[in-house]
């Protein structure tokens, strides 16, 4: 039996559930590294040159420590495009090469090719190729490929019900979720998945909200129609899927009356984040506060445990005002403010 | 209508005859200085890839002259570069600028489209006249890429470097104020004739290889004028890109002369087998070709946080081990010291000129045995 690993990291939590079903149904033992923790992030940092953003240093080091583990194979997809006309980013389209040149001696590389921007013909014929290295017989490849999306929309409708995606895969190999507490706040958290649900590279951002007495609301837990028709009122289609999905999640909660602020978790160095955090910011604040975090390797957690912690007290004061109108979401407040004290 | 653009290295020179002969009014932004970065880095996103910052201050003073159309190229990813125009737009008109913003920007790279927007803009001219207007302008970038590529070769070689660059100085000017096709074409053969003729020193000069993203490659002013620098230390500079290559490659399809572009593209196999977005994959490739080329080193520059790049220099020590071949990369922000990028250049060149006289590594094998 072929053992393949995959790395706890970056597009694990969007589609893990496929990608294990998968291999699983061909007959593969699968690993997955564990959380990410001190070792894989002072591994990854080692590895990588030092411009890199965050979550892809973490991911070098979740794939240097399965280097470890006796494996016929390790998964690195290479993910150009999950829809039509429309990019992840562009170290996610290089990553089995730099894999490659920054680790040596790795198991054999599963470097499938996502492109969906135009059509889905590649896509299938490299699905028949990986499959090929654990069965001859095609029919069999296809099943197990769409097993794998059967598993994973229902680990999307799990997700869908207040849970984080990484809860959600939890739930789904069988652990039992605990529902959320009583909360007085609700708010809106945006983030690319695979920093947000990292604890470490998000610092616990949505547990530590939680603890707070807050209400987390995730773009997985809006419906895609919602957040691509609200996305479609720019003036140019964004094309990175997940700053899509972004943007359209924050013009969607900037107009929902039971939002009462949103955050918004960046990494330093994320070419996306740097552009649509700043559109994200300049459409909302007239509505609702906002506030932007923006993490690294060096992120203390105190100081992020204290702006969450003013963000929250700001938004339970704010709150205690009857009349809204009086307050500005955004600056400027301060002589409002004085006045109806 | 008064017509403006950003500024890329020697391209406005070209940009301003186009729309010319479009019949419109051109205000080119004033020349990159210090004033022009203070605003951009003001005003534009703090994340934001260096790129933007200066746009951002060619905007703002060429609106401040009175321009009222900003002409921005635009594209769909997966770098940032594509999103550039959106977020401009929106800031220049918070700033309370009263503009229009036309974003050139093919689906597909098809020149159809392309020369639909273009005639968009040259409403006053007929489909002829539009024609001869780009023609013209194309002679002047390739007059402009051919004094470039002799300065490379010359400047390193020189002996008196300043009356080098006076030359092609006065030539960068009378091409810029050439009315004629037959002008261009003398202005470009003198001065050519006059580089060539400056006494040269007798000792081979360094060759190096430079590479990496399209803006910081053909503006010297976010490099630190590095390649003038690279130069000046005796070193012959070979760019990867050059802007009539690109022209040609990505809005004309490699219809107007014959390109190695392909073969770039193939070089960079197997280090990177997929393209990665603006010019990272080109980056790899150029530093393999340059390396089979028997360069004595390359250098790679590109903005603070470029994705392409970083990509491409995660995967360059791997082709610098396997090829034997010295690279360093700079990344240039709006804070790069130029003291310290010439340090660092310095260094390098030296340590270039320092493994050329030693032996090499099978020499000193087999004087081992």
């Amino acid at each position: 039996m072929s053992r393949v690993g995959i790395p706890r990291s970056l597009f694990y939590y969007y589609y893990y559930p496929l990608w294990k079903s998968f291999f699983a149904d061909l007959g593969a033992e699968i690993l997955t590294s564990a959380p990410s923790n001190r070792h894989t992030v002072e591994r990854g940092i080692e590895l990588a040159v030092d411009e890199t953003c965050f979550p892809i240093k973490v991911y070098l080091g979740h794939v240097a420590e399965l280097c470890r583990e006796e494996l016929d194979y390790i998964f690195v997809p290479r993910l150009v495009s999950v829809e039509a006309r429309s990019y992840i980013c562009p170290k996610f389209m290089g990553l089995p090469d730099m894999v490659r040149a920054l680790i040596k001696e790795t198991p054999p590389l599963i470097d499938i090719t996502v492109d969906l921007s135009c059509d889905e013909k590649c896509f299938q014929k490299d699905i028949i190729r990986v499959g090929r290295l654990f069965t001859r017989q095609a029919r069999k490849i296809q099943l197990a490929y769409q097993h794998g999306c059967e598993e994973l929309r229902l680990c999307r409708s799990l997700a869908s019900q207040g849970f984080t995606m990484e809860e959600a895969i939890k739930m789904w190999e069988g652990e039992p979720m605990e529902a959320e507490s009583e909360t007085d706040l609700n708010i809106g958290v945006l983030g690319h998945g695979y920093s947000l649900y990292d604890e470490r590279i998000s610092m616990n951002l949505v547990k530590r909200l939680r603890a707070m007495n807050c209400k987390v609301l995730l773009p997985e837990h809006l419906g895609s129609e919602v957040v691509e028709a609200e996305a479609a009122t720019v003036p140019k289609r964004v094309f990175w899927t997940l700053g899509r999905k972004m943007l359209g999640s924050a013009l969607h909660m900037s107009q929902r009356e039971d939002v009462d602020g949103i955050i918004y978790l960046a990494c330093f160095g994320c070419g996306p984040d740097s552009l649509i955090g700043e559109i994200i910011e300049r459409k909302v604040r007239d509505n609702k506060p906002f506030i932007l975090l923006t993490v690294d390797e060096h992120s203390g957690e105190a100081g992020i445990i204290t702006r969450l912690e003013a963000f929250c007290d700001m938004l339970r004061r704010r709150r205690n005002y009857r009349s809204e109108s009086k307050l500005s979401p955004y600056g400027a407040s301060l002589h409002s403010f004085e006045n109806t004290v | 209508m008064k017509v403006s653009f950003p500024h890329m290295g020697h391209l406005y020179i070209p940009l301003k005859t186009l729309f010319k002969g479009l019949k419109l009014e051109v205000i080119a932004p004033p020349p990159i200085s210090q004033k022009t970065m203070e605003l951009g880095v003001k005003y534009s996103p703090e994340f934001a890839c260096l790129p933007l910052k200066i746009n951002m201050g060619n905007f703002i003073e060429a609106l401040e002259q009175g321009a009222d159309t900003i002409v921005m190229a635009g594209g769909w990813g997966p770098c940032r570069f594509g999103y550039y125009a959106q977020v401009e737009r929106e800031i220049l008109q918070e700033l309370g600028y009263d503009f229009q913003m036309v974003v050139l920007e093919a689906p597909d790279s098809r020149i159809s489209e392309l020369l639909l927007q273009l005639k968009a803009l040259g409403e006053k001219v007929s489909v002829r006249e539009a024609y001869q207007a780009i023609r013209f302008a194309w002679k002047k970038l390739i007059a402009i890429e051919k004094l470039e590529k002799k300065l490379e070769y010359c400047l390193p070689r020189a002996i008196d470097k300043n009356r080098l660059e006076s030359i092609f100085e006065r030539a960068l000017q009378a091409i810029d104020e050439a009315e004629s096709q037959q002008e261009v074409e003398k202005i470009a053969q003198e001065s050519l004739r006059e580089m060539e003729k400056s006494p040269f020193k007798s000792a081979e000069v360094l060759k190096i290889g430079l590479v990496g993203e399209i803006y910081t490659i053909l503006e010297p002013a976010s490099n630190c004028y590095a390649a003038r620098c690279l130069g000046r230390l005796d070193a012959h500079v070979s760019r990867s890109i050059y802007v009539s290559d690109w022209v040609n490659d990505h809005l004309f399809g490699g219809y107007l002369r014959k390109s190695n572009h392909k073969q770039i593209m193939q070089s960079s196999r197997p280090y990177l087998n997929h393209e990665v977005g603006g010019h990272g994959q080109e980056t790899v490739g150029s530093t393999v070709d340059f390396a089979r080329r028997d360069y004595n080193g390359i250098i790679q520059i590109a903005p603070l946080t470029c994705m392409p790049e970083i990509v491409a220099q995660s995967i360059l020590g791997r082709v610098s081990e396997e090829l034997e071949i010295p690279c360093m990369t700079l990344y240039f922000d709006e804070h790069s010291g130029a003291a310290g990028v010439y340090t660092r250049l310095e260094a390098f060149v030296d340590m270039l000129q320092r493994k050329r006289a030693l032996p090499s590594n099978s020499q000193l094998m087999e004087a081992r045995a």
